[in-house]
């Protein structure tokens, strides 16, 4: 079962959500993480989504979900193709003694504190997938109090031959 | 208040003040629309206003919105026209519901409009408020929830669009009460907006090649034809590549009549009670074409075990039918009228050479002659004699709907279909009570042919209320009740799978169960039921009868229904049980 990232570019309409996941839900697909949000022309959003499942039932579903008719573009972005990330914001366990160990973790990561309190901080940060699970591990001993993900959002490459070049 | 009255007398010409519900109504006519079937309540009574003034269009009052539903089915399949029907909120679209199911899953152009409370009760758990759009969702082509009266003239235009291009199907506009009330001056040239549409793909040149060279090399080809002839208005185009390519055809059941049963090339129909040849010729063939199918489980069977040793070639306009139930190597991308028209014309510009099918031939029709369908003779009526006999005295000139069952699959076994849009009938979801609403719609559709329901007493009775919306309405159909006083699929399928324990599937008195031989035990009296509605009706037992009371049905100037008693012993064959394949068949 592999993990596919699948965008969708649709009209801006009510209920194209609902007719976006149901088609994933009434295939059994359970949807790992969803995005939403306006593209830079109003009329369209950009749905992301990331899903396991079989390959044929997933070419079923792009399908399916090329069919509705408020969506434009269905593409299953493929491992190398594209640039994928995802905003988190963790409250950790944090006292004074903890604090600047801390800090030093978040600066290897890029991560930002954007609240602290005498027993904690908030810290926010950005990556694809991997840079966030290693994040985690690093401050997971020092107790995660919780947690908000955003789930990915994904763009394609530019295809020239500098592309993928990761930066 | 004058001035304003003022300004827009200034403006009439442009456009003048109209009622939300009456700016529907113009933009169902501008559609073409020239009958809705409607069910009125609190939250249509307003569009069912607009349509008591002057208008080109035709009401019609069923007495159940599944009713409604399924006569805007039986319109649309016998025209290709989107058929048009409507409710109010609530228990009113929730009524409409198993219809669009049925419309989704058969392809069938509909436009079903619900009537929604006022926008400022929406959520509210209002009376009669429930969530179309909601409920809906995963059955429909596409659907609208009207939050703008200005939108109306846009969001018919495209749900009309959206019901008869591409691959047809239903759509579903909700609208509240207030979008109904409220008065404005309508734009009714509006651009539609579906930028992410695009009903007609065309195959490309190289594929349809590939195609032909396919054909050049086969031995043992079929091919395998659907709904989609007939929603694709390719009937003739068929018979021309049939006629090019000498290839025997097998269709399915939406495919029937959409190439002629008395075509020298016919194996009829195939899959779980179609005709041994065709279910044989599948299995044995080299080079399958399937043309606007689905591979749907009752044509297949096993789907690893169907027509194992053949290439597959898939035409279709929907994509997402390509691999869905049987991944293929030649799937094509294409409009199914589009590609049988490009494939004629290759094969004349490529000097394409007929295949030798000479044996083949002999093996496939061979089949055909010795394996017809047939039933053994009996001392009562049976129910497939009596088709036959419907089939003899209308010279299978008739439209025939259906309700779901054996009378189903024998009417189509012993009824012969040669041209498209005659047989009538809930195939992918299979909804019993189907059959007399659908001959009412398909009625309406053509008054000058003869209609007929054939029906079984379990479907029949789902939809009986129906009778009254004949005679009120004046739509002479006729109904071929065939009595077993069984649900005669159900009982089939428990002596052969659950050694005849009959498990709620006796509809009379299990001490006293009503045949041919025991009139005392019918139930119920179809004849006084009719009595009581004002259809004319008979009950025919007798063998020697049968002939001499269709004649009678089908002289008779009005709604009729004739009570045909037949055994519920009778099983319907060929069968294919679920899960097998061909070669499994069961003939006799």
């Amino acid at each position: 079962m592999m993990r596919h990232t699948i965008s969708v570019l649709v009209q801006n309409k009510f209920g194209v959500l609902t007719r976006v996941a149901g088609m994933f839900s009434g295939r059994g697909f359970n949807i790992d993480t969803l995005n939403v949000g306006p593209t830079h022309d109003d009329r369209y959003s950009r749905i992301t989504a990331t899903v396991k499942g079989d390959d044929q039932q997933l070419d079923q579903c792009i399908k399916q979900l090329g069919k509705l008719v408020e969506v434009l573009e269905v593409r299953d972005l493929r491992v190398g193709q594209y640039v994928a990330r995802e905003l988190v914001l963790l409250k950790i366990e944090a006292n004074a003694a903890k604090r600047s160990e801390i800090v030093q973790i978040c600066d290897i990561f890029r991560a930002k504190i954007v609240d602290v309190s005498p027993v904690s901080v908030v810290v926010e940060m950005t990556g694809n997938d991997e840079k966030v699970q290693a994040f985690l591990d690093m401050l997971e001993p020092y107790g995660i109090k919780d947690l908000v993900r955003t789930g990915a959002v994904a763009m394609p490459r530019q295809r020239t031959r500098s592309a993928g070049l990761n930066v | 208040m004058t001035t304003k009255a003022a300004t827009d007398q200034s403006k009439a010409d442009v456009a003048t003040p109209m009622r939300g519900a009456d700016v529907l109504v113009r933009c169902l006519e501008r559609e073409g629309v020239d009958v809705v079937f409607a069910y009125p309540g609190g939250a249509s009574m307003e569009i069912h206003q607009a349509l008591t003034r002057p208008s080109r269009i035709r009401t019609i009052l069923p007495r159940h919105e599944q009713g409604c539903g399924f006569m805007a089915h039986g319109y649309a399949r016998a025209t290709g026209k989107p058929g048009v029907c409507m409710a109010t909120s609530g228990p009113g679209a929730t009524n409409l519901v198993t219809c669009i199911a049925d419309a989704f899953m058969d392809s069938i152009p509909l436009v079903a409009i619900t009537g929604q409370v006022f926008q400022h009760f929406i959520g509210k758990t209002a009376f009669q408020e429930t969530d179309v759009f909601g409920i809906t969702l995963p059955i429909v082509k596409h659907s609208y929830l009207v939050l703008r009266a200005e939108d109306l003239p846009r969001i018919v235009k495209e749900a009309f669009h959206l019901a008869r291009t591409g691959r047809p199907g239903p759509v579903v506009i909700d609208i509240p009460k207030d979008v109904q009330q409220k008065v404005f001056e309508p734009q009714l040239d509006q651009e539609m907006e579906l930028p992410g549409y695009e009903p007609a793909p065309q195959a490309s040149d190289n594929e349809l090649i590939e195609v032909l060279n396919l054909i050049q090399g086969c031995k043992r080809p079929v091919l395998y034809t659907g709904g989609g002839i007939v929603s694709g208005d390719a009937d003739r185009e068929l018979r021309a590549f049939a006629d090019l390519t000498g290839i025997p055809v097998a269709t399915t059941l939406m495919g029937l009549g959409g190439f002629p049963e008395d075509h020298p090339q016919s194996l009829r129909w195939f899959g779980m009670h179609g005709t041994v040849a065709g279910n044989w010729a599948v299995c044995e063939s080299d080079l399958l074409i399937a043309l606007g199918v689905r591979f749907d489980d009752r044509i297949t069977g096993a789907i690893a075990k169907f027509a194992p040793d053949a290439t597959v070639v898939h035409i279709d306009i929907d994509k997402s039918e390509h691999h869905k139930n049987k991944v293929v190597p030649y799937p094509v991308h294409s409009e199914i009228k589009y590609a049988l028209q490009r494939l004629c014309k290759l094969a004349e510009e490529h000097g394409f050479e007929k295949p030798d099918l000479s044996e083949w031939n002999r093996k496939v029709y061979g089949w055909r002659d010795e394996y017809p369908f047939s039933y053994e003779n009996s001392k009562h009526i049976t129910s497939q004699e009596a088709i036959q006999v419907l089939y003899e005295e209308t010279q299978g000139e008739a439209i025939v709907t259906t309700g779901v069952g054996q009378h189903q699959m024998w009417a189509a076994q012993f009824y012969r279909f040669h041209q498209p849009r005659s047989y009538i009938s809930s195939l992918g979801l299979g909804t019993m009570g189907f059959g007399l609403p659908a001959a009412l719609g398909a009625k309406i559709a053509h008054p000058d042919r003869t209609v007929i329901d054939v029906d079984g007493d379990g479907s029949f009775l789902m939809n009986v209320q129906e009778l009254a919306t004949a005679v009120r309405e004046n739509i002479p159909v006729k109904i071929l009740l065939l009595d077993n006083q069984h649900l005669g699929m159900v009982v089939q399928w428990e002596d052969i799978l659950y050694e005849g324990v009959r498990a709620q599937t006796i509809l009379c008195d299990p001490e006293n169960i009503g045949s041919p031989d025991n009139e005392a035990g019918l139930y119920p009296d179809w004849v006084t039921i009719c009595e009581g509605f004002g259809v004319k009706s008979r009950r025919v037992i007798r063998k020697d009868e049968i002939r001499e009371a269709v004649r009678e049905m089908l002289e008779f100037d009005g709604p009729y229904l004739l009570n045909v008693i037949v055994p519920y012993t009778e099983h319907v064959m060929p069968f294919i049980q679920a899960g097998s394949s061909a070669k499994e068949i069961l003939i006799r």
